[in-house]
């Protein structure tokens, strides 16, 4: 978009700062002011290790429709100093015709910023905010960008109103005194990159995150009790999980260990409480030993795995989705177990709702694995529908003479007694055992055991919350993805359709077990499919390839992170293979 | 009212334990269902968790709920299961190789957590279960096969760790000697907070030295104390024989806060809405 240009569907604009300057806020503040006038959008942190005193971004995105990823460009960067800015500068180019603004007190931009094909202007940013008393450049950087993407100065007010509210009247004030003097310097810029009035809105909005979506999902699923060990990027899981818990009768510990947090788990679900925590990969990897006790001793737990750069430490920050394999391939022994995935942030509130029912209906462990790019990304929604699922778990009730807790069933989900119940002890085991619990070490119990296992997650009826298909259904082009690169993809359908390229979008929700039938069925009549994965090695490719006939053409758009695939590398591999 | 009484034998199940002939382990468990009817509480009020060895068999043996888990991860388990349930007595049980090797960290922040549950640890100074290796307990002069000539290590001090890293209750026990286990787990189940009775339990088939250990156990001269200072100078000067409660402390155990389990959450999914 050009300067001065008319309204615009999409304006992104980032904010960079050292950490602790409020760059953050200020983003924080304009998406939840554009989502309060109907605008959708989503934010993104780009921050370096230090906790303060590095690099730290805010890059937003506004849109008038939902918007799942962020824009490879940027409209406008306002630079409130310029510090370590060569370390993540690149992360964040300005489009052609973009503006760049920046504080002359705070340095010459660095080389990069001065070759991208942009406008630069200068603004004293920090003496503006020195001439009112309290200001904050951050505040002025709000005025700033509001002026320039024409956000309404009144539900700024309102956000800041309920920010600031409790450091009292005063902060409110100087942070109004800010935001219009920012206003007034980017009214001299001659310079707008106007947001297209929202369309009509239905409904609230909700900004959320993807790790808080989790968790809210898991509590909506009944979960009442979580273990936690902090680990980068899934720590807002169980933050956000901690003060909800407490608030409806749940509890949260925080253990030693992911080896403890695992356990714990398992312990508060065999007492009866649907149980859950939240990890990365390396804690994953600590976990799966115990994930295979869940599986053995039919424990319902759910671990959520908000994935990211690996393999080992690899890059805590950015997202992968390369725990595919372990998640699904990890365990020693055949454990059968179910691996679930969500599409959005939106659909992290479902997914993790439907991870617990599915975990309490077949008392079993459930993975669901997010990653970064969902977990910590704040997104505008519209106001998510209340879901109802029937869970419950297959109780013991009746005082039966001769209670067995792994009763072959027809199902293969036997009842469940808990402590307390007269007449339903037993022993839960990770020894192979009798349909009583029993220690056994004989071919006969290995079988059925087995057996039952494998029936009670494999012949569940999934129903229709395996994937989803999207676009044009006549189309012989699809576009086969999973879990959060679905939003990248969506936008890759759009933009297909404008040019008149007709292309579908099948993506999966349920990993493992793998749904043969319904995805067969999906990618009927395709000719070309294209997968798309954040993975180095194409993990995801080769899962559906170790199911699946694939009679048809295939490419592959796979790479390892941080780099995230993005809508128009989608859409030019689509573009390309057709005109071949 | 009469109150629903309770023998030992209620405690326990019809499994036949698999234990070799002279194990200190049937000791313990006898021990167990002593105390646990002794305290009279029906065997579904109890859990009974473990982790992987000889010792950790014991759930099974017990006509209590059980958790026979993973190697070393039986506190974890008790844990999840004493916060979501505190209405339940829990016991976990463990050997020390299991306790004190894999399961070493648990040991620390449970001491620490403090939640209210009994540990006893059957101590034996070797695995048995993997056949005769080196445990942390063991002498560092015990000859093996994994490490000839011994580890030369020094063995790990359990009840000096325990009161280092804060439990609530700190004992041990002789195996040979039921009436005073029995005593002493009823006791420690009875504290509040984390209790751990270690009970030393000889493995007759790869260490038969420890046979003499009936000779070799005294009941401590001193009595209990309330002051951890008093106790970690006794136990740090102790010859590992001692028996008898070391030390009954006074810290508040683990609050846990579960209370009802229909929470609404109306007001949490309000704090999304813009």
């Amino acid at each position: 978009m050009d300067a001065l240009s008319p309204q615009a569907k999409n304006v992104s604009f980032a904010v960079v700062g050292t950490g602790g300057a409020g760059a953050i806020t200020a983003g924080s503040i304009l998406l939840e002011a554009a989502g309060k006038s109907g605008w959708y959008g989503l934010l993104t942190r780009s921050v370096g290790p230090q906790i303060r005193g590095g690099e730290a971004a805010a890059l937003v995105r506004l849109s008038t429709k939902p918007a799942a990823c962020m824009s490879k460009e940027f409209d406008i960067l306002v630079a409130i100093d310029w510090k370590n800015a060569d370390r993540f500068i690149n992360a964040m180019p300005v489009a052609a015709g973009g503006l760049i603004v920046c504080d002359p007190a705070a340095g010459d931009p660095p080389q990069a910023a001065l070759d991208m094909d942009c406008t630069i202007v200068q603004c004293p940013i920090g003496e503006l905010a020195k001439s009112i008393p309290g200001g904050r450049e951050n505040m002025i950087s709000i005025g700033l960008v509001a002026q320039l993407a024409g956000l309404p100065v009144d539900n700024i007010m309102k956000v800041v109103q309920s920010k600031l509210g409790s450091k009292g009247e005063q902060a409110v004030e100087t942070g109004r005194a800010c935001i219009a003097a920012g206003m007034t310097a980017a009214s001299g810029f001659n310079h707008a990159y106007t947001l297209a009035p929202p369309i009509e809105q239905d409904g609230s909005r909700w900004l959320i995150t993807g790790n808080e979506a989790v968790g809210l999902g898991a509590l909506r699923g009944g979960v009442r009790f979580a273990a936690a060990y902090p680990i980068t990027p899934a720590t807002e899981v169980l933050e956000y999980l901690s003060p909800a818990l407490a608030s409806i009768g749940g509890s949260l510990v925080q253990a030693e260990d992911e080896l403890a947090s695992i356990n714990m788990i398992i312990g508060a679900s065999f007492g009866g409480l649907p149980s859950i925590t939240a990890t990365s990969g390396p804690g994953l990897s600590l976990m799966m030993e115990s994930l295979g006790l869940a599986a053995a001793s039919e424990t319902p737990i759910v671990v959520v795995d908000v994935m990211r750069v690996g393999p080992s430490t690899g890059i805590a920050t950015k997202s992968e989705q390369s725990d595919l394999n372990i998640a699904v391939y990890g365990f020693h022994g055949d454990a059968d177990h179910v691996v679930v995935a969500p599409l959005s942030v939106a659909d992290c509130l479902f997914t993790g709702q439907w991870a617990v029912h599915i975990a309490e209906t077949l008392q079993t462990p459930v993975i669901l694995l997010s990653d970064q790019s969902l977990g910590q990304a704040r997104l505008l929604i519209d106001k998510p529908a209340d879901v109802t699922f029937l869970t419950q778990r297959k109780t013991f009730i009746a005082e039966d003479e001769d209670y067995k807790r792994y009763a072959l069933t027809a199902d293969g989900v036997s009842p469940m007694s808990l402590p307390g119940q007269p007449g339903g002890q037993y022993t839960a085991d990770g020894l192979t055992h009798t349909e009583k619990g029993t220690p056994s070490s004989t071919r006969r119990d290995q079988r059925e055991q087995m057996n039952k296992r494998h029936d009670k997650i494999n012949n569940f009826d999934y129903g229709a919350h395996w994937g989803v298909c999207e676009g044009d259904a006549a189309s012989d082009t699809v576009i086969l993805t999973w879990g959060s690169l679905t939003g990248a993809a969506r936008e890759t359908l759009d933009t297909l359709a404008d040019e008149g390229i007709p292309a579908r979008l099948v993506s999966l929700r349920q990993i493992s077990p793998f749904p043969e039938e319904a995805l067969t069925k999906a990618l009927t009549g395709a000719r070309r499919v294209l997968f798309v994965e954040q993975s180095h090695s194409g993990q995801f490719y080769r899962h559906v390839r170790a199911h699946i006939d694939l009679p048809f053409e295939t490419r592959s758009l796979n790479r390892e992170g941080p780099y995230l695939i993005g809508p128009d590398e989608i859409a030019s591999q689509i573009r390309d293979w057709k005109n071949q | 009212m009469n109150a629903p009484s309770f023998k030992a034998s209620s405690y326990k199940s019809d499994i036949t334990p698999i234990w070799c002939p002279g194990c200190g382990d049937f000791h313990v468990l006898m021990s167990i269902t002593k105390a646990l009817a002794k305290l009279g509480r029906p065997p579904e009020d109890i859990a009974v968790i473990s982790g992987i060895g000889c010792s950790s068999r014991i759930p099974a043996y017990t006509n209590c709920y059980g958790f026979h888990g993973v190697h070393g991860r039986s506190l974890a388990v008790a844990a999840g299961l004493k916060v979501a349930r505190p209405d339940l007595t829990v016991m976990a049980m463990s050997g020390d190789g299991d306790g004190f090797s894999i399961g070493g960290n648990h040991f620390l922040h449970a001491c620490r957590r403090n939640i209210d549950m009994t540990y006893v640890v059957m101590d034996n100074r070797v695995y048995g279960m993997t056949k005769g290796q080196p445990s942390p307990t063991t002498e560092p002069d015990w000859d093996s096969a994994l490490s000839p000539g011994g580890t030369g290590l020094s063995p790990f001090h359990p009840l000096v760790i325990a009161l280092a890293s804060g439990a609530n209750f700190v004992a041990r026990e002789f195996s040979g000697n039921i009436k005073a286990c029995t005593e002493t787990i009823f006791e420690a189940i009875k504290h509040p907070g984390f209790s751990f009775v270690e009970i030393l339990s000889p493995c007759v088939t790869f260490r038969p030295d420890e046979k003499e250990w009936k000779n070799q156990v005294h009941e401590a001269s001193v009595s209990e104390t309330d002051d951890p200072a008093r106790a970690a100078r006794r136990i740090m000067t102790d010859d590992g024989m001692n028996t008898g409660i070391l030390y009954r402390g006074r810290r508040k155990p683990y609050f846990a806060s579960v209370s009802d389990r229909t929470g609404d959450l109306t007001t949490l999914e309000q704090a999304f809405e813009v």
